[in-house]
This record gives structure tokens, C-alpha cells and sequence, in this order.
């Protein structure tokens, strides 16, 4: 009897299924442009780094006739299948969001000549030659951070200010070195600790150890810290309502996320060049090869707005401007390493 | 146990079980799916057809089961000797480490003597892992269970270290070791296959590591039922009073087992490191020892069981992607789908063999564990 029981349910869900068929069937328009985004570790909803390649692709769905599909890879075998299937799923552009990104999309963009593709911090080390197919959108984020530090001197009172890295790479070591030299240049005196959550992806994903490096961080002085971590970086940000600090948020504007508490943001303008890609496409002025954003492109940069501005005096955004201007001149080099 | 009630009924019921609490999760599933607003038929349609609609996808579901094939064997082997194999996940960590390591360490010695040579430190690797606690089990009884998964966050964080601090090329981002030599590559499939016809896209990563994996299920399956050695494995499992009292060394059976077990898990190496990425990533398993448990347990710890639970595992991984792409269901319900198959094989199988039982006069069943 109860085996009945079963039967019947699973024919009454099947027969459900049946009749709800049809209802909403996602026919694909042939007059659309389609494009594909997978995401990094964190994924989205971190508030900084895919949020911002994900803000792009709404911009660009905003104005243009896309369809886009997003999704974040389970595993790391699902990044080149997952690539590849977008590819041939008749994706007219498929972006790849973060340098693991580097090798998988460089060998799809290979097998798949009609199809275009891009990839936000493209590891030029790897090596690989970049097909003409493929833009690697890279940036000077070591220029936005010299900003954010020279302004962390100036407002520090403490003396001491932090740096939270997420993982132990190059890449973030470009922040870690912009933002060193930038609180040398303004203020020799003033002392950078730094500290990195992992050696390994999950270091973007863990904001319990990103409070536990702030907190102690604060402890030992600093007042205020640059996070470049991810969705790490939110662990951060708690430390700092908790312990009264300041933090500087990275890649996506987080300043209205704690208004008080966060000074400013260096964004790093993934949403710029994932728009600017897109745009590309459609207008079919598409360009493979290295595109790089610096503080001359203006795709990368600090912000002040209306939930800032009360902790940022007119005299500093003076001097920041003057060091924008040198490094856009040339005049300061700021190192990546 | 197959004495009474016919060993064609037990055979049946055996498949039965599974299939039943498979079609009841597919429903439960659609439940689910519907709660979503999206149509049920839809996205198993896309899901299935994902690793089902093609060539490309078939190759997929294998390259996906390949491991699942040799975890799934660790822990059903393990629960032949009644143990509790959690360590799976540590176990091919070792494996894989020990297969790159020799592959990146001795870049000048010929394939013929390379590629069994890695593919035997990955067995080492993993035996080791697996001795550790089968002697702790044997010789103090502390329980494996512990151990087992302790030692996983020891190889997990050995392996971390050792790729990041030791075996990193330098300005390297991802964390992953120096590349192996190519005369250890394991080569993919798609040759082959092409020259019989099968289209199977040269960039599809299915390799000769399933060979691997199928012939460990058929050795499995000869040591288990056909040898003096299997015998006293399953003896010790049933009941390991009884078969010290019919002189089988429990402690060294045990440690045995453990040694077989886990080498098997770390065989998972020789797919990943050999066969695909060619170099070690640090963290690349995402789970696979811990999905071993599912497939053993939806195999009936049999390994002809295990190697079908483990490609339908493969299935449902597949296609978990193509459903997270194509449709706006998330890939976590797939998981979710996962989980649901694996309790309504384990409830299910209860109520079932009751109903059963009752109907038909078969004898009272040990449940997994025999």
C-alpha cells in the first residue's frame, strides 16, 4: 500500500511537470548578443571584485540587446569546461573574471577563433601568447593604492596603518607595494603592517580570518587598514566598527557599506573595461591583446561621496590630486613589487 | 544471506533499491524545482542532457567518475573489514603530491619506467595515509573515524604548505607545483577514440586513468570474493569476535585493509596530476573522498556497484554545470539533488527491504555493513 503511495506521488509530481511545460521556455533571440561571465573565488556578492565585473555586465545589459549568463565554477575543471560550453553554446563573448582564469580561457580562445573573449587580471607571467581573439583586461592597481597610502599618512594618527592582503600573489602584491610607497612618499614616519589571509584561493573567501588579522592589526596601533582581500575584506570591516578603526575599501566603491568608518575606496574600474569589452563587441571594434588601466585611463582611482566626505578635508583631496597628477605625468613611478 | 529466498530476488532487490530511491529523489527534486518557478522536466532535460546528449558530455561524466570510482572503492573496501574509511579526502592529497613530486623530480627517466612509477607513489602516498590509522585502530583501537579525519587536515595543510612555500615556481599566482615531465603524462582518450569512430572532441579530458580505475574495481572485486585474503576481510567485517575465533588475525587484516583502501583513494592521483592538470593544485579535490562515502553507500559497497554509482555521480556532476549556465536554477540544488538521492537510498532501503520481506520470506539483512 504505501509503496502505492509513493508511486502515485511521483506520478502526480511528474504529471505536474507536464502540464507546467511550456509555460516558460528560454528561447534564445537570434538579433541579441550573448555573453558569458564566470566568476572567481568569492563569487558573487563579495562587494568588490566580481560584484564589480558583474555591475559592468548590467550596465552594458542596460543599454545594449545582450542576454547574459553568469555562473561560479565548482571546481577548478569546471572553469574550462565551463568555458568551453559557453563557447560553443553560441556565446558571442565569454569573460573570465580573475587571473586563474589565465590558462584555461587562453587554450578555449584557441579552439574557438569565432568566439571573443576576455579576461580580467590575465596573467601576463603565464607566459602564453595571446590570441587575437582575446583581451586581457590588466590594471595598475599599485597607482590607485599609492593614493589610498599616501592618504592613510595623512590621516593617521596613531602613526602605524595596516594592510590586510588576501592572497599571498604578485597581483596583490601590486596593492601592498603602491600602498607602502604612497605612505612613504607623504610620511616617512609613519609604519605599514602587513598581513596576507592564505596562500590559497580560499584567502578571497574567509572573512573570519580577515577580522582576526585586523583586530590585530588595531591592537598593535594602526588606525586605519587597506583591505585588497575580497569577500575577506567584510571581515576587515567588522574589525573595524568593533575596534573603532578605519578601513579603505578596494575595487568596488564600498564607502556607503559603514559611512564612518570606511575613509574611501580604491576602485579598481572592473566594471569599466568588462563595459567597455562589451561595448566593443557590439560596435565590432573588438581588439585582442593587453588593455591596462592605470590612473591616466582612469580605471582605477579614489572616491569621495556624500558618505566620505565629512572624513576627508578639501587640503587632502588637494594633495592627492597633485600626486595624481605627477604619476599621470610621469614624474613618480610607482613600483608593483 | 543469499541462500534463502533465491540469489535471483536478492540480485533484484539489490538494483531495485537504488533505482527506487533514485526515481523517488528525482521527484522530491522536482518538488523543489517547482517551488522555484521553473519547470521540473526542463531542467532535468538540460541536466541529463548535459553529460547523456553527446559524446563531449559522455567523456565528462567518465573524466568525473574516474575519481569517484577509486574513492568510492576506498570506503567500500574499508567497510568490508567494518571500517569507517573518512579519510579519503587526505589520502589522494598524499597520492597526487607523491605522483607530482616524482614527476617533477626525475624529468630525465623514460615514460616506460616514469608512468608506473608515479602511479605507484601515488598508491604509496595514499597507503601510507591509510596505514597510519589502521595500525593507531589495530594496535590502541582508537577509533578510526578520528584519525581518518584528522589526518585528512594534515595532508590537506602538508600539501598546502609544501606547493606554496616549497614547490611553487617562482611569480607563479596559482598555487600549484612546477609542471611534471611530459614523459609521465598520462595521454587522453580522444586519439583513440576518434580512429573507432567515437567523436569524442580531442579536447575533452577523459584519459586512460579510467582504464586505471576500472581494473582497480575488478581487483577489488577478485581480492574481496575470490581470495583467502578477502575472505578474512569480510570475516573481520561481519563480526571480528568470530573471525578471531576461527584464527583470522583481526589487527593485521584491518591494517591491511586500511593500506588497500587508502592506496586506492590515492590513486585519485593519477587522474589529476597524470591524466589532466599535470601539475599538483593545492585544494583540487573539492570533496572527492568525502563523495567516495555517497558512492560506496549508494553502491552497496560492491564495486560493480561503486563504479555505476560513481558515473551516475558523474552525471549529476555534469550536468549540475550545464544547469547552473543554462537554466536559472543554481548548481547548489544539483547538490542538493545529491544529498536527497543519497538519504532516499539509505531510508529508502530500509522501508523497501521490509516491504519486501514481508512479502517474500528472505532473511533479516545486516543493512550496508555487510
Amino acid at each position: 500500500m504505501r509503496c502505492r503511495a509513493i508511486f502515485a506521488c511521483i506520478f502526480l509530481v511528474l504529471l505536474l511537470s507536464v502540464l507546467s511545460c511550456g509555460q516558460r521556455d528560454k528561447e534564445a533571440r537570434q538579433d541579441l548578443l550573448k555573453v558569458g561571465l564566470v566568476f572567481d573565488v568569492g563569487g558573487k556578492g563579495d562587494k568588490s571584485f566580481n560584484d564589480a565585473a558583474y555591475r559592468g555586465v548590467s550596465q552594458a545589459a542596460a543599454e545594449f540587446p545582450l542576454e547574459f549568463v553568469e555562473f561560479e565554477p565548482g571546481q577548478d575543471a569546471d572553469r574550462e569546461s565551463g568555458l568551453r560550453k559557453l563557447a560553443r553554446g553560441g556565446y558571442d563573448l565569454v569573460i573570465g573574471v580573475g587571473f586563474l582564469f589565465t590558462d584555461a580561457i587562453n587554450k578555449v580562445a584557441q579552439d574557438f577563433p569565432d568566439v571573443h573573449f576576455a579576461c580580467v587580471d590575465y596573467d601576463l607571467k603565464a607566459g602564453l601568447e595571446i590570441p587575437v581573439n582575446l583581451v586581457a583586461l590588466k590594471f595598475r592597481e599599485e597607482e590607485g593604492s599609492f593614493l589610498v597610502g599616501a592618504l592613510a599618512a595623512m590621516k593617521s594618527n596613531t602613526k602605524t596603518v595596516g594592510f590586510v592582503g588576501g592572497m599571498d600573489i604578485p597581483l596583490i602584491h601590486k596593492f601592498e607595494a603602491g600602498y607602502r610607497y604612497g605612505v612613504q612618499i607623504e610620511d616617512p614616519t609613519v609604519r605599514v603592517l602587513v598581513n596576507y589571509a592564505g596562500a590559497t584561493g580560499k584567502a578571497f573567501d574567509d572573512p573570519v580570518k580577515g577580522k582576526e588579522l585586523a583586530l590585530s592589526q588595531f591592537n598593535k596601533g594602526a588606525d586605519i587598514i587597506f583591505q585588497a582581500a575580497g569577500t575577506t575584506g567584510l571581515g576587515v570591516k567588522e574589525a573595524a566598527l568593533e575596534k573603532g578603526g578605519m578601513v579603505i575599501w578596494v575595487d568596488s566603491n564600498g564607502n556607503y557599506l559603514a559611512p564612518g568608518t570606511i575613509l574611501t575606496s580604491m576602485i579598481k574600474k572592473v566594471d569599466v573595461a568588462v563595459y567597455e569589452t562589451i561595448a566593443s563587441v557590439v560596435k565590432e571594434r573588438f581588439q585582442g591583446g593587453v588593455r591596462e588601466f592605470g590612473l591616466k585611463e582612469d580605471g582605477v582611482g579614489y572616491v569621495v561621496d556624500e558618505h566620505n566626505q565629512g572624513l576627508i578635508s578639501q587640503v587632502m583631496i588637494d594633495r592627492l590630486e597633485e600626486l595624481k597628477a605627477k604619476i599621470i605625468e610621469g614624474q613618480i613611478v610607482v613600483p608593483s613589487h | 544471506m543469499k541462500e534463502k529466498g533465491g540469489k535471483g530476488t536478492f540480485l533484484i532487490l539489490e538494483i531495485l533499491s537504488p533505482a527506487v530511491a533514485f526515481l523517488l529523489a528525482l521527484a522530491m527534486g522536482a518538488v523543489l524545482i517547482l517551488s522555484l518557478a521553473e519547470n521540473p522536466l526542463h531542467v532535468y532535460n538540460v541536466m541529463f542532457r548535459g553529460g547523456l546528449g553527446s559524446i563531449d558530455g559522455l567523456g565528462y561524466v567518465f573524466f568525473s567518475a574516474t575519481p569517484l570510482i577509486l574513492t568510492g572503492l576506498a570506503v567500500a573496501f574499508a567497510f568490508r573489514a567494518g571500517l569507517f574509511n573518512i579519510g579519503g579526502e587526505g589520502q589522494l592529497y598524499m597520492g597526487a603530491f607523491f605522483c607530482a613530486w616524482i614527476g617533477f623530480t626525475f624529468p630525465s627517466m623514460p615514460s616506460t619506467l616514469m608512468v608506473p612509477l608515479c602511479i605507484l607513489f601515488a598508491a604509496l602516498g595514499g597507503a601510507i595515509w591509510g596505514l597510519v590509522p589502521g595500525v593507531l585502530k589495530a594496535r590502541f583501537g582508537v577509533h578510526e573515524v578520528i584519525n581518518t579525519i584528522m589526518l585528512n587536515f594534515v595532508a590537506m595543510l602538508t600539501t598546502n604548505f609544501l606547493v606554496n612555500h616549497v614547490y611553487k615556481e617562482p611569480g607563479q599566482m596559482i598555487p600549484q607545483t612546477k609542471e611534471i615531465a611530459t614523459t609521465a603524462w598520462i595521454p587522453r582518450m580522444a586519439p583513440l577514440l576518434q580512429r573507432l569512430h567515437i567523436q569524442l572532441p580531442t579536447s575533452n579530458p577523459l584519459n586512460y586513468s579510467l582504464l586505471l580505475a576500472l581494473m582497480i574495481a575488478a581487483l577489488a572485486w577478485l581480492l574481496l570474493f575470490k581470495t583467502r585474503l578477502g575472505y578474512e576481510i569480510r570475516a573481520v567485517g561481519l563480526s571480528h569476535k568470530a573471525a578471531e575465533y576461527g584464527g583470522i588475525k583481526v589487527g593485521a587484516t584491518m591494517v591491511l585493509s586500511m593500506v588497500i583502501s587508502g592506496s586506492m583513494a590515492g590513486l585519485v592521483g593519477v587522474n589529476e596530476v597524470l591524466g589532466y592538470r599535470h601539475r599538483f593544485l593545492d585544494g583540487f579535490s573539492t570533496g572527492l573522498g568525502f563523495t567516495g562515502i555517497a558512492v560506496a553507500l549508494l553502491g552497496r559497497n560492491h564495486p560493480l556497484g561503486v563504479v555505476l554509482a560513481a558515473v551516475l555521480f558523474g552525471i549529476l556532476n555534469t550536468g549540475a554545470l550545464e544547469v547552473d549556465i543554462f537554466t536559472d536554477i543554481p548548481r547548489e540544488l544539483v547538490m542538493v539533488l545529491q544529498a536527497v538521492i543519497i538519504i532516499c537510498v539509505v531510508v529508502g532501503d530500509q522501508v523497501f527491504r521490509r516491504w519486501v520481506s514481508r512479502r517474500l520470506p528472505l532473511q533479516p539483512h545486516a543493512g550496508f555493513f555487510h
